[in-house]
């Protein structure tokens, strides 16, 4: 029997748990909407805060805790390990699964795909498992917790499961992760280093020597980027996003691709000891790909929750490239830059879970009171959906990287880190990398570019649809859980020296050094010493208050409201209407039309004289024609080869049986 | 030429009588003979075992033999019978591999089989220990017996005459497994028995016939 005593980890453990009882009790009345909806996601919601609060406490203190559970396999119980870095994650859980948890209970209706308790289940499950991936401190666990979380998610993926394209969908992100689950056990098989030892004590404890110890490393780079979404492994991300109910698409991509941040991370930076400079090169190059992968498409997209979706895949980039950078200084024995690319990149994990829950469960609320995700159809919702518009405005521009929200903050920091590239005792690689950096700026600009569009063409201009005039604002739960996830970008944008400070027991434990407050105000972030660079971002908002005041007042003081209302011109075309308006197709054209190569698209064009024209564009990744499908073939060519030994023959299969007995036992002869 | 005692003589010319039976469902093709050979085979066992257990003084060997006795000679011969009757399959088709080639490779395997018995009779400690190569000749050949039959009730008989060989082996290379394994065994034995007859009326319900080229049909298509 052991002895359970009150600790922050014992808390975690119980939260957790808390959360798998909720699920559960969903199926006391599988069918009710109002149990599940009023009732559980709201309590879930509150376990999510609970958890947050015991998580930030324990950053705070900055300890490590252990606990060794008597659950699983004979002998092999299952380590669990609360540390600054696994505390950093457990509090983004909490703290985004309140807001999508609490929005989730208003948002479910009757009749959508799986019944509502099934759905609660699911989805706490789901939550329970991310905290298990972030607590396991050995691979079995850590293993066991990562397939259930595939597993719960795959299905709220497909909780529409009669449509096809959804079951589709589904079958694409369970394909693609079992692929990463199998990089991941390869490398962990990889890290135990000859003990047999699972526990990450062991694997700490290992000596691996320079090529094996790459070769985990390359396999946990492809096992948790297939998580995350690093191209070329995230052609998942497109096709589950859309297809998933809104707070899903929420959960999976604010917190669930963080996982495999924190896998990264903890393998990387934790259980390799210290790293070699030069692996850090694949995870900055494939990051820096990603970006500028993933900006491009989403800039083309039509659907707004794909948009999202690719917009994810850059934001992941932008991470990615964070990491690979501070392997790279981290290698090279600059260990205070190397802090502070870690800091941007945890920074930019906690404010993408924010502001990425939080477009999503707006597009949620667009998607319920109008039906529509083809941005084609939409316009003007500003009017008839007050609180959705301005709270998903607030997260439009928090990723388009405008100060003084959040998103800037962390991409500030990044850009900062990478212009100590020329300390790098490496030739060409401390000239190419800066070059990086212009990647990484071109990327920001687009993201701007993007966000323009979609907020534009959801909210802005004119309903471009009749049926758009019913549309109606999200209720009182969805609300609140909004409201939150806006809170918090504003709250991360405005004290980041507050967060840096709590953030520095992270880096304190994966670098062993903090990044160096250079100023001694409490509202100026200056994080490089020696170079005057600061930020404020209250000083930020406070002249851009008073701009903006002022701007109102001289235009009022002016105009004296001499508004004068009279048609618009229609040059002669007789009559204009909303369709009129610019589209999300017109508005990424200049870019299709830039980096056409990048695209394989499919255009019909109307004829000049068609009486009913109809224009329809497809726009598809170039890397499923190049890579996936010929893939796809060779394993159905190898597939059906193996099918030839098939015979449906009692008696071949007998013979399969007796020869390779023969042939055991004549080798045990020969030996 | 050395004098064997007489117990080792009988319990040699038993494993000579196991080897012979063995060679003999291999080229019977009338499925009530089989059954019969197969309660002969289950008859010599019983008495090697018999002859063991007074010569080693081991009681559970005994039990062993009694159990043998009851089971292999008796029941399942009779509940085998009392299938074919029902069934009325009396005779299996040609073979796939023609009798004097499937004795042409049961020769081979019994050869193949010493070999492979030798170390393992010189590690044993046992007075049967010359006895192993028999036992593994009769495992291999029931084997083969399985794979060159198409009815699925010389299958059976032939799945039964492994057992038969694995428990000889145990028999003979440490004076048998422990009672509690012996007991399992025998009780798998007996409910693979009675299942697959349960599964015999199916597949004749099926195909209207026992000849398992019908079960090709189940494979999968490309």
């Amino acid at each position: 029997m052991i002895t359970i005593s009150p600790t922050l980890l014992t808390g975690c453990v119980a939260l957790l748990c808390g959360w798998v009882v909720v699920g559960l009790a969903g199926l006391l009345r599988p069918g009710s909407l109002r149990f599940a909806g009023r009732t559980l996601f709201p309590l879930g919601a509150l376990l999510g805060l609970a958890l947050a609060l015991l998580a930030g406490a324990s950053l705070l203190g900055g300890g490590t805790e252990r606990l060794i559970l008597p659950v699983g396999l004979p002998d092999l119980p299952m380590h669990l390990r609360l540390d600054p870095l696994s505390s950093l994650f457990l509090l983004l859980l909490g703290a985004s699964s309140f807001g999508i948890s609490v929005f989730a209970g208003g948002y479910f209706r009757q009749g959508e795909g799986a019944l509502p308790g099934l759905l609660c289940l699911q989805y706490h499950l789901f939550l329970a498992s991310m905290g298990a991936v972030l607590l396991a401190d050995d691979a079995y666990g850590f293993l066991v917790a990562w397939e259930v979380m595939a597993l719960s998610s795959y299905f709220l993926v497909t909780t529409q499961h009669r449509i096809p394209e959804i079951r589709r969908a589904g079958f694409l992100y369970l394909l693609m992760a079992h692929v990463g689950a199998i990089c991941l056990l390869l490398c962990f098989g990889v890290l135990q280093g000859g003990s047999w030892l699972f526990t990450f004590d062991a694997m700490r404890a290992a000596h691996l020597s320079p090529g094996w110890a790459a070769a985990a490393f390359l396999l946990a780079l492809l096992g948790f980027g297939a998580k995350a979404g690093l191209v070329p492994v995230h052609v998942w991300l497109p096709e589950a996003h859309p297809a998933a109910p809104s707070p899903v698409s929420a959960l999976m991509s604010g917190v669930m691709l963080k996982t495999a941040v924190y896998g990264m991370l903890r393998v990387g930076l934790d259980l390799l000891g210290r790293p070699v400079w030069w692996w850090g090169l694949a995870p900055l190059i494939l990051g820096l790909l990603t970006i500028f992968y993933g900006v491009l498409f989403a800039a083309v997209q039509t659907d707004m929750k794909r948009l999202l979706a690719y917009s994810s895949i850059e934001n992941i980039g932008i991470v990615f490239t964070g990491i690979g950078l501070t392997i790279v200084f981290e290698g090279s024995g600059l260990e205070t830059v190397a802090a502070l690319a870690l800091l941007a990149t945890l920074y930019h994990c906690l404010n993408h879970s924010f502001m990425k829950s939080l477009l999503f469960l707006g597009t949620g609320s667009v998607l319920h009171a109008t039906g529509e995700r083809n941005l084609g159809r939409l316009g003007g919702l500003i009017h008839r959906m007050p609180w959705v518009a301005w709270l998903t405005l607030i997260g439009t521009l928090a990723i388009a990287g405008l100060p003084p929200l959040n998103g800037f903050v962390s991409e500030w920091l990044l850009l900062q880190s990478f212009l100590f590239a020329d300390h790098l005792p490496h030739a060409f690689v401390n000239l190419l990398i800066p070059m990086g950096m212009a990647l990484v700026v071109l990327g920001a600009a687009l993201a701007g570019y993007v966000m323009v569009k979609f907020y534009g063409v959801i909210f802005l201009g004119q309903p471009r649809e009749a049926s758009l005039a019913h549309a109606h604002d999200c209720g009182w739960l969805e609300r609140i859980g909004l409201l939150w996830l806006a809170l918090g970008c504003v709250a991360l944008g405005l004290f980041p020296l507050q967060v840096i400070r709590a953030l520095g027991a992270v880096t304190g434990q994966l670098i062993g050094a903090a990044v160096p407050q250079a100023s001694s105000h409490w509202w100026l972030l200056a994080p490089v010493p020696g170079r005057p660079v600061s930020y404020g971002p209250l000083v930020f908002l406070t002249a851009t208050l008073a701009v903006v005041f002022l701007t109102v007042l001289a235009v009022r003081l002016t105009y004296h409201q001499r508004v004068r209302r009279a048609p618009a011109w229609d040059c002669a075309f007789g009559g204009l209407t909303p369709r009129m308006q610019d589209t999300a197709e017109g508005f990424g054209q200049p870019i299709r039309h830039l980096f056409q190569s990048f695209f394989e698209i499919e255009r019909e064009l109307p004829a000049p004289a068609d009486r009913t024209p109809r224009y329809r564009i497809a726009i598809r990744e170039r890397i499923w024609r190049l890579a996936y499908e010929p893939l796809s073939n060779a394993v159905e060519r190898l597939a059906n080869a193996a099918a030839r030994v098939q015979q449906g023959r009692i008696s071949v299969y007998l013979l399969y049986g007796f020869v390779t007995l023969i042939v055991l036992l004549a080798v045990a002869l020969m030996s | 030429m050395t004098h064997l005692p007489l117990d080792q003589q009988m319990l040699d010319s038993c494993a000579a009588l196991l080897l012979l039976l063995s060679f003999a469902m291999l080229s019977q093709r009338r499925v009530v003979t089989l059954v019969n050979l197969y309660a002969v085979q289950g008859a010599v066992l019983a008495a090697a075992t018999l002859l063991l257990a007074w010569r080693t003084g081991e009681g559970h060997l005994y039990l062993s033999a009694a159990l043998t006795l009851a089971l292999k000679v008796a029941f399942l011969p009779w509940l085998l019978h009392r299938l074919i009757r029902r069934l009325e399959v009396y005779w299996d088709t040609e073979p796939l591999l023609n009798v004097s080639g499937t004795m042409l490779a049961g020769l081979l395997i019994v050869v193949f089989a010493f070999a492979l018995a030798q170390p393992i009779a010189l590690l044993a400690s046992t007075a049967t220990r010359s006895a192993v190569g028999i036992a593994v000749s009769v495992v291999l050949l029931a084997f083969l017996m399985m794979i060159t039959r198409r009815k699925a009730m010389s299958q059976v008989v032939g799945f039964l005459s492994m057992e038969n060989g694995v428990f000889f082996g145990a028999m003979s290379a440490s004076y048998g497994m422990p009672m509690v394994v012996e007991l399992g065994v025998a009780l798998d034995v007996l409910v693979a028995v009675l299942v697959l007859g349960v599964f015999f009326f199916q597949i004749r319900e099926r195909f209207e016939s026992l000849d398992l080229h019908h079960l090709e049909s189940l494979k999968e298509h490309e």
